[in-house]
């Protein structure tokens, strides 16, 4: 086989040697098991999945590139366009809905400036909608990158974006 | 006082890390099954309780365990399904984040009974955090030997293995979970074959929802017939709801099956009412997918008897004035609620994750939304109602997978019980379209 | 060795018994019997391992499970991917069920579909079109915008004609399957899945040309053959040539003395029989490069069949036709010389069951 060695995205080091530790959780010649998680790290590592990780996690994978693309663009999270240094991804499902997730959400682009899936000029925010995050009881609710912000309110959503506007 | 199973130490400061959680009697199921009984007699006490599939299907999950063939010499597989993404569920997120050993515990307990020496648990991707929490907890019990090779000296070897999802309601699904997990689309399987006979890796697979996986050390512990004591009929033990919406507490309550439904709303030891000076008019009971029902028929069944909460009961009429425990995804509507918009909303939902595959979901759930946008957007025609129903009815049972029928329930329901608020948004658009406008026609209260 | 022969399976289907070998599935049990009681098939195709079950065209209403459990099944079941069981009993279009779903079916495949027929160059040998002609209806009850996507080449070719795919993913299991690395796939996801390749590449292997004989739909054509003719005025000819890539067996289309286009043999069921390489199909258009074995057998699936879309050809008539059957044999004077599928042995009849009995 070919390789094209073209590849100018690789893993930090410790980033590697985590992958090399995910891809070895699973039964020998079952390695393609990683691709969720190795896409998970790159999009850490790199803010989105771009071409170009993606190659390289399909050589890491020892898979055709077409079969990373097919899963990237499949799953919701993973970003397949760059994007803001914060992604913020609210939640617009039903029951946060109830507890006035549309209002919250309005005050949230108004503030912002920006709609759904578009990015601030200053490249600091990103707005995704999302469906259900599994925190109905304390909606409406908004994630950024690992971390649930709950109870949202119009004052809450200002001192957020006033917090990572600094 | 209500017995509670899972949720008895869940305050205890701590509970997270290993030490607490073994002072709390955690881990004491692992060492008895472990060293005194046989994986049979394990899947047997579990059979006896009785105990129903959490995630929502409720099939018995003693039965289910007993499918799994055991071809020599082929490896089993164990996957826990935390890919909790149905919309008024959020309890698996809010077990394994405050008292993840339990869920590690019962993993343990579960594997040893079905033989498997490699186990997954499949959490949902937006749930990273948890994940960590999890890998910390497995680190955790691997250091004190009830994870890894000869597990406290009996031989049985076991690796648990956290797996992220990346963002996709269809992987609650079991076999496109499994699909995922070997890292390709969440595309749900034909089947048969069923994961019991051919699952990951295409080996004999059981999966299990987090809930039910979680209540098999207290079954250990205190035997089947002790669980199968609680709760009513067939529906054994307790459940996990999730509660949300107009109500003065939302959050996740572990109650025991049976519990009556006006109870469970009203009194201040569950949902604690509806909110102030509002009123009760639908609750969607088992998560989004299963049919809303306005506030008389959640109260009561159509003979006048008081609705419980368990499986038979909520179901109790069908669907015509009956419902399903699903999930358990218990999400309250005052008068506020616009049931079309609602609708709509729910029906997008399932547009947005439908995998795509078989074209009766593929293109009946977006048809379906784009009708009731018109509809809640004041272009809608008399004829739509009528539309509506019949896209759902095509696609519901005509999938590869539930999701079809999940898509096509809410629907159906909310037509069923609040036809008039449709046609008041198609007769009404103008008034129907004000913001915050709400149907104020006839219609029962509580 | 004769001795180990297994058992075989008794399946009845809109009242016709066909024996069968165990572990064959519905549809090929129906194919069996002959066209008038095969389902349709949109996504499954018997050449390629693992296709099927996406498309809910096939499916069919089992009245009777088996000999042993003649419960009927609780739900509509694909024909393609559900095996028989010994005295199962089928209802294809004997069932008004079956055929609301497959309206349905129908009608869920063609909102997104552009309908461009008059322009498409697979009118007349389409999946889709055939489908639509058995179970559709004229009018659509969809008023919301369509799905589009851009025109692309992948490849000199081969055009991808994203908007008129219905996503059977039989492209993929070819690709998967006969060529030695799959660039192209299933992007995205829902309703907004589409065939592609993520960035532009094009599909460049010696069986690539494949991909086009699979394609249900106009969503992949050949580059070649592109708006030379309709289909039904071309002609059909059996001819093979010694190919040091593929077994060389394909069928050249005429036009007069003129080959415009060479695809792979199919069989009545509109699957290829032996797949082809791109030299043969692309390169290789004089008849002097092809030994002429002599006129491609008609079959059902094609178009050149005379009558092929008469009103009194639709499949769901069947049922209807069968019932007639048991009291008096249709009078038909069409000339059907031409075609093997409208000539129903009697004996076909005389194995149904009277009307009166249900």
């Amino acid at each position: 086989m070919t390789t094209e060695s073209n590849n100018t995205i690789q893993f930090t080091p410790d980033r590697l040697e985590k992958a090399k530790e995910i891809i070895a959780r699973y039964p020998e010649g079952k390695q393609k098991s990683a691709l969720l998680p190795l896409l998970h790290l790159l999009q850490e590592q790199e803010g989105w999945t771009s071409p170009e990780g993606m190659d390289y996690i399909a050589q890491m994978l020892d898979i055709q590139p077409i079969e990373v693309y097919e899963v990237a663009t499949f799953y919701t999270m993973y970003h397949i366009n760059p994007v803001g240094k914060h992604v913020i991804e609210y939640c617009r499902t039903g029951p946060c809905c109830l507890m006035g997730g549309e209002d919250v959400y309005a005050h949230l682009k108004q503030r912002l400036g920006i709609d759904a899936g578009q990015t601030t000029v200053d490249g600091r925010f990103t707005l995704k909608e999302v469906e259900c995050l599994a925190a109905c009881g304390m909606g409406p609710v908004f994630q950024i990158r690992e971390k649930y912000y709950m109870n949202l309110t119009n004052e809450r959503v200002d001192e957020i974006i006033d917090e990572l506007s600094k | 006082m209500a017995t509670k199973i899972l949720t008895e130490h869940i305050n205890v400061p701590g509970i997270e890390t290993f030490d607490v959680y073994r002072k709390q009697g955690g881990y004491t199921a692992v060492e008895k099954a472990l060293k005194t009984m046989t994986p049979e007699e394990v899947v047997e006490e579990v059979k006896k309780s009785g105990v129903r599939g959490r995630g929502g299907a409720g099939f018995p999950m003693g039965m289910k365990w007993s499918f799994l063939a055991k071809p020599e010499g082929v490896p089993r597989y164990l996957v826990c399904n935390a890919d909790e993404s149905e919309p008024g569920t959020f309890k698996d997120h809010y077990l394994m984040k405050t008292i993840p050993h339990l869920l590690i515990e019962g993993m343990i307990i579960s594997s040893y009974a079905l033989g498997a020496n490699k186990s997954f648990i499949y959490v949902r991707g937006e749930l990273m955090y948890v994940i960590h929490i999890l890998e910390k907890a497995i680190e955790e019990a691997k250091a004190k030997g009830f994870l890894g090779k000869n597990i406290l000296g009996t031989g049985y070897d076991l690796e648990l293995v956290v797996q992220p999802g990346g963002g996709a309601y269809i992987c609650g699904e079991e076999t496109a979970l499994l699909e995922s997990l070997e890292g390709k689309r969440g595309n749900p399987r034909n089947k048969p074959p069923f994961p019991a006979v051919k699952g990951l890796y295409q080996s004999p697979t059981v999966v299990n929802n987090v809930e039910s996986i979680a209540t098999t050390s207290w079954i250990v512990n205190h035997g089947g017939e002790a669980y199968a004591a609680i709760g009513i009929g067939r529906s054994t033990g307790t459940k996990l709801i999730s509660a949300s919406g107009h109500i003065n507490k939302p959050g996740v309550y572990e109650i025991e099956l049976g519990v009556p439904v006006e109870d469970f709303i009203y009194a201040d030891e569950w949902c604690g009412g509806i909110r102030p000076g509002h009123k009760l008019k639908a609750v969607v009971a088992g998560g989004s997918s299963v049919p809303i029902l306005p506030a008389n028929l959640i109260l009561n069944l159509a003979n006048g008897e008081k609705r419980l909460m368990s499986y038979e009961s909520l179901s109790d009429g069908g669907f015509q004035t009956g419902t399903m425990l699903g999930s358990g995804g218990f999400i309250v509507m005052d008068e506020t609620t616009c049931i079309v918009r609602n609708t709509w909303n729910f029906a997008r939902f399932y547009h947005h994750e439908s995998c795509g595959q078989c074209s009766p979901c593929r293109e009946g759930t977006g048809w379906m939304e784009k009708v009731l946008h018109r509809i809640e957007h004041g272009h809608g025609h008399r004829q739509d109602i009528d539309l509506l129903v019949d896209v759902a009815k095509k696609i519901e049972g005509n999938t590869i997978c539930p999701l079809g029928d999940a898509a096509a329930w809410p629907v159906a329901s909310a037509i069923r019980h609040f036809r008039d608020e449709f046609e008041w948004h198609i007769t009404n658009p103008q008034e129907a379209t004000q913001p915050g406008a709400v149907y104020r026609g006839e219609m029962a209260l509580v | 060795m004769e001795d180990n022969k297994p058992q075989l399976f008794k399946v009845t289907v809109d009242g016709i018994e066909v024996e069968v070998e165990p572990g064959t599935t519905i549809l090929q049990a129906a194919r069996k019997i002959g066209p008038e009681v095969a389902p349709p098939a949109m996504c499954y195709y018997q050449p390629l391992k693992g296709s099927g079950g996406k498309c809910r065209a096939c499916l069919v209403r089992v009245a009777a499970g088996s000999a042993k459990d003649p419960r009927p099944m609780p739900k509509l079941v694909a024909s393609c991917i559900t095996p028989v069981q010994d005295g199962m009993v089928v209802e294809n279009t004997t069932s008004q069920q079956v055929i609301d779903a497959r309206n349905g079916v129908v009608e869920f495949l063609l909102i997104n579909h552009p309908l461009d027929c008059p322009v498409c160059d697979q009118a007349g040998e389409c999946d889709l079109q055939n489908f639509a002609f058995d179970h559709g209806k004229a009018t659509t009850r969809y008023e919301e915008d369509r799905r589009t996507f851009e025109k692309h080449d992948i490849g000199p070719y081969i055009q991808l004609h994203m908007t008129r795919c219905i996503l059977c993913y039989r492209c993929v299991y070819t690709a998967d399957q006969i060529t030695n690395k799959r660039v192209h796939g299933v992007l995205g996801r829902g309703d907004a899945a589409e065939i592609g390749t993520y960035i532009e590449k094009a599909i460049d292997n010696d069986f690539s040309g494949n991909v086009i004989d699979v394609c249900p739909v106009g969503a992949l054509t050949d580059k070649t053959y592109r708006f030379k003719n309709r289909v039904w005025f071309t002609k059909p000819v059996d001819a093979h040539r010694d190919c040091p890539t593929c077994s060389g067996k394909v069928t050249l289309w005429y036009r007069g003395e003129e080959v415009i286009r060479v695809t792979a043999r199919k069989n009545e069921w509109n699957e290829v029989t032996e797949f082809i390489c791109n030299t043969c199909r692309f390169d290789t258009k004089k008849t002097s490069d092809w030994v002429i074995e002599g006129p491609t057998k008609v079959s059902r699936s094609s178009v050149i069949s005379a009558n092929k879309y008469r009103a009194d050809t639709i499949k769901p008539d069947f049922g209807k036709r069968l019932a007639a059957a048991t009291y008096k044999p249709i009078d038909d004077k069409r000339d059907t010389s031409q075609l093997d599928i409208q000539q129903l042995p009697p004996e076909r009849f005389a194995k149904l069951p009277s009307a009166n009995e249900n």
